[in-house]
C-alpha cells in the first residue's frame, strides 16, 4: 500500500509524469538449461550442475521480450537487464543485450543468493537506476520460489502486478492481466511498479548473429555484492537435497477393454 | 507456537487447498485463521472457517480494499498481525503466491514455498527443479512464512469446530494498485485441483473443438475435471486454468488420464504424484509411459471414444 515511511515511490511519479524517458529494468536469471533433468548429488548435499548447460531462466526471456516490445512501441526508452550472481551470468546479460537489451549489470556474489537478498540487491539497483517499471520472470526453474518478484515490491513499497499475460502503459499506469487459479483478472497498478511475466505473455524472439556481435559492444557494469551494503547471509540452510519417491513405469495393455478391466478390478479407480 | 493461516473462501465456503493448508499448520501448533473479503460478504466466509475443526480463532477482516485479495493492502495486514504468531502459512494458490512474500519481505523473512512436508517448527520439505529434487531446508528466521502444496497434506474437514470470530482492522483502499475485472468462467465440473479423476489433453487434441467432442464425453462419463499441457494452453485449445505443471496447477487425483500429452518434464512436475496414471499416445515410447502404470499406445481419436463408450 501507498503511505509507507520511506515510500520513493511518491516523489519518483512525479518525475515520472514529467519527464520523457521510460526506463525498464529486466533482472535475468543464469539457471540449467530446462530440458535437463537435473539429479541430487549423490551425498545429497545439492544437486547436480557441473557441466551442464546454462541458459536464461525462460520466463525472464519473456520479461526481456516484453520490455523490448514496449520499448518498440515507444512506451519505453530504455532497457537495462541486470543479472544476479557468478561472472558466468555475463553470458546471461550478453543474450538479453543480444536481444536487444540496451546495457547490462552484473553483481557478482559468490554463488546465487536467495530471493530475499536478491531482491534486496535489486532494491539497491532500483535506487541508482530509478526505472519506471520492472519486469521480472514469475519464478526461477532451479530453485522454483517465485517469491523474487514480490518481495522486490515489498521491499520498494511499490505495487505488483504478477504471473502477467498482458501489460499496457498508459497514463502512469500498467494495467496488468493475471494469471489466477480460476481464470484471468485485471489489476491496473500505479508506476513505477512490478511486473513478474508468466509463459503467455509473449513468445521471447531469437537473437540474430549480428545482433549477438553487436551485443558484445554493448555496456556492461560490474558490481560487487558488498558494495551495494546490502546483508545477503542466507536465511534457509540446506539440509538435504534428495530424490523424490520414483515412480515405476507400469504395465502397456493391448486394448480398451484390457485398460477398463484393468482400472476396474486392479487399481479399483472406476 | 500459535500459526496464522491466511484462508480463501469462496461464496462462504472455504476452498479445499485453504483446508489443505490448516491440516498443515495444527501440525506445528495452535492455528488462528484468516478471512478476508469485502464486508458484506466476509462473514459467511469466517463462519465457514469456524467450522473448521483445529481452528481455534478467526480472525476477519471486511473492506472494499480487502474485496479481491490485491497483494498490497492484504500483505499489509499480515504483517499488522505477524506480531503474534511463530509461522505464517497459506495455501500454494495464485493468491497465497502473490501475497506471501510481499508480506515477507516487509518482515525480513525468507519465505518458505510450496512446503510439502514439515519435519519440525523450523524445517521443511519442498521441492525444487520442477520437482526433479526435494530440498529439506531449515529456516533461520524467527518468525516462519510458508506456503503449503495442497496435493500434499489431506485437507481438515469442513465441520466440526466451533471457533470464536473476531473483527481484526481492515485497512483503507489505496489507489496504486486497483482491481479491474475478473474473468473466471464457473462449470460443472470439479474444480482441477479437487478432482478425484482428471482426463488431460495435450497437442495431440489438435484444437479445441476436439477436447470438446473427444475429451469432454470420457470426462463426462467418468465425472472428471479437465486438465492440459501447456502445448494445448498455448495453442488456444482451453483456457489457461487448464494448465497442469510446474507452472501450472499442482495435481494429484486418483486417476490421471494423460491423453495426446508427451510427458515433459514440466508436465510430469505437476501430475506425477497421482495414484493412478494412464497414458494413451501413438507415439510408444513417449516419456509419459515412464510413469504411466497403464500405458495404451494408439490413436487416440479411436482409442478414446471406445473408452467412453466402455464406461
Ligand atoms: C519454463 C517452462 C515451463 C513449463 N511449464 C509447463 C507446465 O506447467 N505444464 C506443461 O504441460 N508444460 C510446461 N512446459 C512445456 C513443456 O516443456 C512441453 O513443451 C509441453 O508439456 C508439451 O505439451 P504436449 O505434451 O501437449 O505436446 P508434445 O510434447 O508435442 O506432445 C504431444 C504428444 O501427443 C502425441 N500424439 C499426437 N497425436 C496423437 C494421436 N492422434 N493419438 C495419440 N497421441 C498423439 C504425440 O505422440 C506426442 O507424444 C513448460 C516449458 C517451459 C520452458
Ligand atoms: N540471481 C538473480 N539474478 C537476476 N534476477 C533474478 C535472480 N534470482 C531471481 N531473479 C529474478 O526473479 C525472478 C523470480 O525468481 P524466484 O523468485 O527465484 O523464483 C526470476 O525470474 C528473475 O527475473
Amino acid at each position: 500500500m501507498q503511505g509507507r515511511p520511506q515510500d520513493p515511490a511518491s516523489h519518483r511519479r512525479q518525475r515520472v509524469s514529467g519527464k520523457k524517458t521510460m526506463k525498464i529494468l529486466v533482472p535475468v536469471k543464469r539457471v540449467v538449461d530446462y530440458n535437463i533433468k537435473v539429479r541430487p548429488k549423490a551425498d545429497g548435499t545439492g544437486v547436480e550442475t557441473a557441466g551442464l548447460k546454462m541458459s536464461m531462466n525462460p520466463f525472464d526471456e519473456i520479461a526481456v521480450e516484453e520490455a523490448l516490445r514496449l520499448r518498440e512501441k515507444g512506451a519505453a526508452t530504455e532497457v537495462v537487464a541486470v543479472s544476479i550472481g557468478v561472472q558466468q551470468a555475463q553470458d546471461t546479460l550478453r543474450t538479453a543485450m543480444a536481444m536487444g537489451a540496451d546495457r547490462a549489470i552484473l553483481v557478482l556474489t559468490e554463488e546465487s543468493p536467495e530471493p530475499l537478498a536478491v531482491a534486496k540487491i535489486l532494491k539497491a539497483i532500483v535506487e541508482r537506476e530509478t526505472p519506471d517499471l520492472v519486469i521480472l520472470g514469475k519464478q526461477a526453474i532451479d530453485d522454483d520460489m517465485n517469491a523474487t518478484g514480490q518481495m522486490l515490491a515489498g521491499l520498494l513499497g511499490w505495487p505488483q502486478g504478477t504471473f502477467a499475460s498482458k501489460v499496457e502503459l498508459a497514463d502512469g499506469r500498467a494495467e496488468v492481466a493475471r494469471e489466477v487459479d480460476g481464470g484471468t483478472e485485471v489489476v491496473s497498478i500505479a508506476l513505477p511498479a512490478i511486473v513478474t511475466a508468466d509463459l503467455r505473455l509473449n513468445e521471447p524472439r531469437y537473437a540474430s548473429l549480428p545482433n549477438i556481435m553487436k551485443a558484445k559492444k554493448k555496456p556492461l557494469e560490474t558490481l560487487q555484492a558488498s558494495d551495494l551494503g546490502v546483508d545477503t547471509t542466507r536465511r534457509l540452510t540446506v539440509v538435504s537435497v534428495a530424490e523424490p519417491p520414483a515412480r515405476k513405469a507400469g504395465v502397456k495393455v493391448g486394448s480398451v477393454e484390457e485398460l477398463v478391466e484393468k482400472l476396474r478390478n486392479e487399481a479399483k479407480v472406476i | 507456537m500459535t500459526v496464522l493461516v491466511f484462508v480463501e473462501t469462496e461464496a462462504g465456503h472455504v476452498r479445499q487447498a485453504s483446508r489443505s493448508a490448516i491440516a498443515a499448520a495444527s501440525k506445528l501448533g495452535e492455528v488462528h485463521a484468516l478471512v478476508v473479503g469485502d464486508a458484506a460478504s466476509v462473514g459467511a466466509g469466517a463462519e465457514a472457517a469456524a467450522k473448521i475443526p483445529g481452528v481455534t480463532k478467526v480472525l476477519k477482516a471486511g473492506s472494499d480494499a480487502l474485496a479481491h485479495t490485491l497483494a498490497e493492502p492484504l500483505a499489509d495486514l499480515l504483517v499488522s498481525l505477524a506480531g503474534d504468531y511463530s509461522h505464517i502459512v497459506a495455501a500454494a494458490s495464485s493468491v497465497g503466491k502473490n501475497v506471501l512474500p510481499r508480506a515477507a519481505a516487509l518482515l525480513d523473512v525468507q519465505p518458505i514455498p510450496d512446503v510439502l512436508d514439515i519435519v519440525d517448527a523450523d524445517t521443511f520439505v519442498r521441492p525444487i527443479y520442477a520437482g526433479n529434487a526435494l530440498a529439506t531446508v531449515k529456516s533461520a528466521d524467527a518468525k516462519k512464512v510458508l506456503t503449503i502444496r495442497a496435493t500434499s497434506f489431506d485437507p481438515a474437514p469442513a465441520e466440526g469446530g466451533s471457533a470464536s470470530i473476531e473483527d481484526a482492522a481492515a485497512p483503507a483502499a489505496g489507489d496504486t494498485s486497483r482491481f479491474v475485472s475478473a474473468e473466471t468462467p464457473t462449470s460443472d465440473r470439479p474444480e482441477l485441483e479437487s478432482a478425484r479423476v482428471i482426463v488431460s489433453g495435450g497437442r495431440g487434441l489438435q484444437n479445441g473443438e476436439n477436447f470438446k467432442t473427444v475429451l469432454e464425453p470420457l470426462a463426462d462419463k467418468l465425472g472428471a475435471a479437465i486438465g492440459a499441457s501447456r502445448v494445448a494452453v498455448d495453442s488456444g485449445y482451453v483456457p489457461n486454468d487448464y494448465q497442469v505443471g510446474q507452472t501450472g496447477k499442482i495435481v494429484a487425483p486418483e486417476l490421471y488420464i494423460a491423453v495426446g500429452i508427451s510427458g515433459a518434464i514440466q508436465h510430469l512436475a505437476g501430475m506425477k504424484d497421482s495414484k493412478v496414471i494412464v497414458a494413451i499416445n501413438k507415439d510408444e515410447d513417449a516419456p509419459i509411459f515412464q510413469v504411466a502404470d497403464y500405458g495404451l499406445v494408439g490413436d487416440l481419436f479411436d482409442v478414446v471414444p471406445k473408452l467412453a463408450a466402455a464406461l
